[in-house]
């Protein structure tokens, strides 16, 4: 027959022969350690960004094509921030809305959490709840507010409730979707290792899930955000405290825009300074432990 | 020896079990018992039909067969994750190890975490763990990245690790995928002796399922040729230390086998 077949494979080589061998091959074959050094560009960057977008605002506004008192430029803002620091405004008002925005953030937790662990694992609830579950996150959470004031009038009630609709919702979807996204081969390995029902949850799913979790975390903390501040502009006085939404609407009502720019950049800043500090490195800790952070433009 | 102990000819004739069984572990209790053994999806044509094969204590059996011969089925089915349409089986009560094409370690555990959950997931107590995950992954030669996570580690690193968690799950039976298939050739030469060294160590009884007729001349004592569609054992070969040192005898089963398998496949065009 004039087909051909490779030559065949022989043992060759001492136990040490392949010892050292091996020992060749895995340092060649494996990175070298990533160096970690502190990384410049990540802090000059965006400020350099910040810097462009102040000067161009300000340039915007020297040309004196608006009103002052309508279209601030920077420095006006500045002042006015100020000035609002100054009186105790402005610290009162960040308290209020932070305080608010982790209770309310972490009661969402607490209940989206069991719920969305439930629904993607129970195909019958998952089935039954889950349009429902995403038409929640789509139905924007100020639409709750009127109902919202009727039923708990102007109390932290109101806040809280509009919060956990927002909120909660974007949890439970972050959740099933982390789920949903699990290789079924992880299972298959959790099984063929013998894992029970429980065991596979908790060594298994609720691991491979923790990066959808986690973004489904981190939305959930923009619209809790989000709703907090819609309800803080619409529901003010009674009992409620004074929020930042409460503070840029009382800058409305005064027509100033100082105010009504300060208080926009603070709910801005406290926004950055939480992604930042809070969910920007439990992110990147999460996807470098599993090499999915090389090439990304993080 | 350099002869066959089986060969057998048409696609009708299937070797009884017994026959093709090295001298060596002819006495030893058998492992895997399959009779008539038949697996179909649906209402399709049979993937698997009327399989019979008698695996013994300590063997190392190579499955050989072309892409779509039903050889990952006969596994899940051994390993108990799928159950057969037709006949009968005998496998260990406390199921089998398993080793896949990819190493499928968890991302988030590094290598020596991962070897321990096996054993975690067994019963066995935390400080017992720990030991002997950091033995296993010596017995494989990788005590120097026992920290690393699996993207750290090269292909060949992880399917390592695997192999030391598969053992980590200690069960007499362990099943192998075609763990080396996408490995590099120097890589997969050398992953050869070790699969070697670590069954003769640890006396487990190995199913090696491969495409590969030259991973199954180094690596099996005993190599069953499967068909395809639908699979059933056609042939069986016994392979002596000779088949794997001397490159005569080598080349001569290699080629044997070689041409057993075009033939199989040739029925299909």
């Amino acid at each position: 027959m004039p087909e051909t077949v490779t030559s065949p494979m022989l043992k060759s080589g001492t136990e040490d022969d392949m010892r050292s061998l091996e020992a060749g091959l895995d340092s060649l074959q494996s990175d070298a350690v990533e160096r970690r050094r502190i990384d410049f560009s990540r802090v000059l960057l965006p400020l350099a960004a910040f810097i462009v977008l102040l000067l161009a605002w300000q340039f915007y506004v020297s040309l004196g094509l608006r009103r002052r008192d309508l279209v601030p430029g920077p420095l006006d803002v500045l002042g006015s921030l100020g000035a609002l620091w100054q009186a105790g405004t402005a610290q009162e008002a960040v308290w209020t809305s932070l305080q608010r925005g982790i209770i309310g953030f972490t009661v969402s937790i607490v209940v989206g959490t069991p719920i969305g662990l439930l629904l993607s694992q129970v195909r019958l609830l998952r089935r039954a709840f889950g349009p429902l579950i995403s038409g929640l996150q789509v139905l924007p959470s100020v639409a709750w507010v009127p109902a919202a004031i009727i039923w708990f009038g102007l109390t932290d009630a109101t806040v809280y409730f509009v919060m956990f609709m927002g909120a909660i919702p974007s949890i439970i979807n972050g959740l099933i979707a982390g789920v949903d996204q699990i290789p079924p081969q992880y299972r298959r390995v959790g099984q063929i290792l013998g894992a029970s029902r429980w065991e596979m949850a908790v060594n298994v799913v609720l691991p491979a899930a923790l990066p959808g979790y986690v973004g489904g975390l981190k939305q959930g903390w923009a619209f809790s955000w989000r709703s907090l501040m819609a309800a803080e502009i619409i529901a003010m006085g009674g009992s409620l405290g004074f929020g930042l939404g409460s503070l840029l609407e009382q800058g409305r009502q005064l027509s100033d825009m100082g105010i009504v720019m300060s208080a926009i950049l603070v709910i801005l800043f406290v926004g950055i300074a939480v992604e930042l500090v809070v969910f920007a490195p439990v992110e990147k800790r999460l996807l470098r432990g599993r090499g999915l952070l090389a090439g990304s433009t993080r | 020896m350099t002869q066959l102990l089986s060969e057998h000819g048409g696609t009708g004739t299937v070797p009884s079990a017994d026959a093709g069984t090295g001298a060596e572990s002819a006495g030893r209790a058998p492992v895997v018992v399959l009779e008539n053994l038949g697996k179909s999806f649906g209402s399709g044509a049979p993937v698997l039909e009327d399989i019979n094969a008698t695996i013994r204590q300590g063997e190392f059996v190579a499955l050989l067969g072309a892409s779509g011969c039903g050889k990952s089925t006969l596994l899940n089915i051994i390993s108990g994750l799928d159950g057969p349409s037709s006949g009968a089986l005998e496998v260990p009560a406390d199921g089998a190890a398993f080793m896949f094409q990819d190493a499928s370690l968890f991302p988030w555990l590094t290598a020596r975490r991962n070897v321990e959950l096996a054993l975690k997931l067994r019963g066995v107590g935390r400080a017992e763990r720990k030991a002997r995950s950091v033995e296993l992954l010596e017995l494989v030669n990788l005590g120097h990245s026992m920290d690393k996570r699996p993207h750290e580690l090269s292909g060949g690193m992880r399917q390592r690790v695997a192999l030391a968690r598969s053992l980590a799950q200690d069960r007499p039976l362990l099943l192998m995928d075609e763990p080396f298939a996408a490995l590099d050739a120097i890589t997969r030469d050398l992953l050869h002796n070790e699969l070697e060294r670590v069954w003769k160590e640890t006396g487990r009884t190995i199913i090696f399922v491969t495409h590969n007729v030259r991973e199954a001349v180094r690596l099996g004592q005993r190599v069953l040729l499967l068909s395809s569609r639908p699979g059933r054992v056609v042939a069986e070969w016994n392979v002596s230390e000779e088949h794997r040192t001397d490159a005569g005898a080598a080349g001569a089963l290699t080629a044997d086998i070689t041409t057993r398998l075009r033939q199989e496949i040739r029925k299909h065009a």
